[in-house]
């Protein structure tokens, strides 16, 4: 049996373990972020530049 | 809200404005569907953001971390939402816990689904410091100021939202589909395993 190089094995695993989670995570977000932006969105900014211009 | 608008707007600016904020649409949508849950309620909130952003470009320094700025925009709005309606996020949070089962991932794994779930089971504080800094990319420091609060309380809720999320994935609290407890963690480990391995 051989030590690990850190103190505790189970730090090791915590550790681990958290960063799993946080690949999880960033990947959650990532997939939202990939997704395509509904036009709704654009439409939306473009009437509120339309409105502007059409003010000034 | 008409407000007064007689500066000048330089078109060019705006322009670069424009195209900087619509970069950032998918960004808006992320941070507003982990803090909603359900994903129609959610774009209507980054609408709002993305337009109050839009509206507020003026007082923008270009340069500085737009993302920040518009997120620290969307977060104001999602609470102030949310005081005026309180009893919306009880429900916005059975519709998360139905919604967001239902991903239009064809594989997306039972993992993430219960990622989702136990991320959703968090205080509200918690689950943003987790995200803005393990997912959405932001410092502490960038964290605390879209938060409004100080870094070391950005840095004790993302640790006390780790340890929280850990706990719930490993118990199994969320218990969907009477998956084992702890199959959620399992399944984690070996998909981080998997991707190390195809480094």
């Amino acid at each position: 049996m051989r030590r690990s190089r850190s103190k505790s094995p189970s730090l090791d695993e915590a550790r681990l373990r958290q960063q799993a989670i946080g690949v999880r995570l960033r990947q959650m977000f990532d997939e939202v972020v990939s997704e395509p932006v509904p036009d709704e969105f654009l439409q939306i900014l473009r009437k509120a530049d339309e409105k502007r211009s059409g003010e000034a | 809200m008409a407000a007064a608008r007689s500066e000048h707007t330089d078109p060019k600016r705006d322009e670069a404005f424009r195209r900087e904020l619509v970069g950032l649409i998918p960004h808006l949508r992320a941070f507003a569907r982990t803090l909603c849950g359900d994903p129609t309620a959610a774009d209507d909130l980054a609408q709002d953001a993305m337009l109050k952003a839009w509206d507020a470009r003026q007082s923008f320094e270009m340069g500085t971390n737009m993302k920040a700025w518009t997120f620290m925009i969307l977060r104001n709005q999602f609470y102030s939402e949310k005081r005026r309606s309180w009893r919306q996020s009880q429900l916005d949070q059975e519709a998360a816990e139905r919604t967001l089962v239902a991903v239009d991932d064809p594989e997306a794994p039972v993992a993430l689904d219960e990622l989702r779930q136990g991320l959703g089971m968090l205080p509200i504080e918690q689950r943003e410091a987790l995200i803005l800094v393990g997912a959405g990319g932001f410092a502490y420091e960038e964290a605390a100021a879209i938060c409004d609060c100080a870094v070391g309380t950005v840095k004790s809720r993302v640790s006390r939202a780790r340890r929280a999320l850990q706990g719930i994935l490993e118990s199994g609290q969320y218990r969907r589909d009477g998956s084992a407890a702890g199959e959620a963690m399992a399944s984690i480990l070996a998909h981080a395993e998997r991707l190390s391995q195809a480094k």
